[in-house]
């Protein structure tokens, strides 16, 4: 097991921060006139892990930008514990599709962007824990692409966060090596006990990692639908599938096999 | 490094120009050129050892590069802040940008006239026309380099708590460096040539006055010397660009030695 070291936000002696809890009350976004989102409420709760499922173009990106705070909702409110946050950054992390590491920094100073006080250990243990130890100082440009996201999250956990939103992190990865990076995610979740908010167009990913799946179609929650599988989550088993199999349907616009054919949308 | 891979990286470079210098030796002894019109290396290299010895090579040349480098300090430090601020204040860019664009057109060379006129023939107009020549490359180059930076990197540092003066230091400035080192190489190049040109309007001090004076008196040794003098100032600085860019740069795939 890496060792623990203790997170900036944690009271010396106390208990582990956790995560944050979110509530979205009416939250709509238009862009260009065109409606994104329809007002639509979200509670997320604290330590929870979230997955967003859709086709593209459905919004679900937008609402990870508008939890984040890159975007401000046309209508409604997000809080987070209960508050309106006006500034970035804080104890909300993000993560996205690109790695979006800056090129003039070794990976180290990579994972330590907006860290003060004696971030370096913090820094090392995070590296070593997504298994980039020994190469804290080479350049971004030398790494694979799996190796940058990677680096990617053990940047966005490097403060230890309350929340972490994903934006289709592994989306540009190949199929196996987003195999281990859901792994890993899922043990660092379990670990440190954030809340989490996945965006992604991969559904078996979204089982695999989620408490909860949700679909957005047509702007609003078309599905919301609990996974109570136990962690680690195994893919080939029944239960797994048939979870996986429902959203899918619903993703695909066909009906479930005991409701009549509807007409497909694809 | 191999014998064979040394001698490519390190001497290659080398043989065109000395079979260059083999062909002025054989030329000059064979008499095939009048030594008035293009004099002997032999008589190139005691010209200037004399003026070494005699201590004027150093003064003159001391000179000019002190006018070089005081010209380049004074038009890059103004192009640099107003690159960076017309970069970074969309405010400052309408303003100013046009103006600075409009000014940007007349080859500055032209204005030698106005400059005299202005300035007279004094170590203000010379160092004058430095500074106006190596202001425009690196102006548009800061500018250029602050306005494309990537914003997918801008919004990532937002996130991760960065304000202002962090982002400037850590994503602006980094990213567009690359682009403001392009600025200063071809700054260094046009700094010569101001230089040069500059000091053809009557001088009593610098290289320029050296191969002016050598001229009167048909010294085309001497007339040789400071051309060489001047093209040994440009490598060198060359030299101090790459070795910058070198040490600044290490991250840049494109940069990187191997």
């Amino acid at each position: 097991m890496p060792s623990k070291i203790l997170p900036f936000n944690r009271k010396p002696g106390g208990a582990p921060a956790g995560g944050l809890s979110t509530s979205l009350r009416g939250v709509a976004k238009m862009y260009a006139g065109l409606p994104v989102l329809r007002p639509l409420d979200l509670q997320i709760e604290a330590g929870e892990f979230v997955a967003v499922v859709g086709r593209s173009g459905c919004g679900k990106s937008t609402l990870l930008r508008l939890i984040a705070g890159l975007e401000t909702p046309c209508q409604g409110e997000i809080r987070h514990d209960g508050q309106i946050r006006q500034t970035l950054g804080g104890d909300i992390r993000v993560m996205f599709q690109e790695a979006r590491l800056l090129p003039w920094r070794s990976l180290l100073d990579n994972v330590g962007i907006g860290l003060t006080g004696d971030w370096q250990a913090a820094a090392l243990d995070t590296l070593r824990e997504v298994g980039l130890q020994g190469r804290e100082h080479d350049w971004p440009a030398v790494l694979s692409g799996g190796q940058k996201q990677r680096v990617a999250l053990a940047r966005a956990l490097a403060s230890h966060p309350r929340l972490l939103l994903l934006d289709e992190p592994l989306g540009a990865l190949d199929a196996l090596t987003r195999i281990e990076m859901q792994n890993l995610i899922e043990s660092l979740w379990l670990e440190q006990g954030f809340s989490a908010v996945l965006v992604t167009h991969d559904v078996a990913e979204a089982v695999a990692l989620a408490d909860r799946v949700i679909l957005l179609e047509d702007g609003g929650i078309g599905l919301d639908i609990a996974v109570n599988l136990p962690r680690p989550r195994q893919r080939g088993e029944a239960a797994f599938a048939r979870i996986e199999g429902e959203v899918l349907r619903r993703v695909l616009g066909q009906q479930t096999p005991n409701q009549p054919a509807a007409t497909q949308h694809i | 490094m191999t014998g064979k891979a040394y001698a490519a990286k390190v001497l290659l470079p080398w043989l065109v120009p000395a079979l260059l210098l083999s062909a002025w030796v054989v030329l000059a002894k064979i008499g095939w050129i009048s030594s008035r019109v293009f004099p002997a290396p032999w008589e190139v290299w005691q010209a200037a050892l004399n003026l070494a010895g005699s201590g004027e090579l150093w003064r003159h040349l001391g000179i000019s590069a002190g006018r070089a480098g005081l010209g380049f300090m004074i038009g890059g430090g103004i192009g640099f802040t107003l690159g960076m601020a017309n970069g970074l204040s969309p405010l400052a860019e309408k303003l100013l940008d046009s103006s600075v664009q409009m000014v940007r057109n007349v080859p500055h060379l032209a204005l030698i006239p106005l400059v005299i006129l202005w300035f007279g023939i004094d170590e203000e107009a010379k160092i004058f026309l430095v500074a106006l020549g190596v202001f425009f490359p690196i102006y548009v180059n800061t500018f250029h380099g602050i306005r494309t930076v990537d914003p997918q990197l801008l919004e990532m540092a937002r996130v991760y708590g960065l304000r202002r003066a962090g982002l400037f230091r850590e994503v602006i400035f980094p990213a567009a460096l690359p682009s403001i080192l392009v600025g200063v190489r071809y700054a260094l190049g046009l700094m010569w040539l101001s230089l040069i040109v500059a000091e053809t309007i009557a001088t009593t001090s610098g290289i320029g006055y050296l191969a002016m004076n050598a001229r009167e008196f048909m010294q085309t040794d001497v007339v040789l010397v400071a051309i060489l003098l001047y093209s040994l100032l440009g490598k060198l600085a060359d030299s101090l660009a790459r070795g910058l860019e070198r040490k600044l740069l290490r991250w840049h795939p494109a940069y990187r030695a191997g």
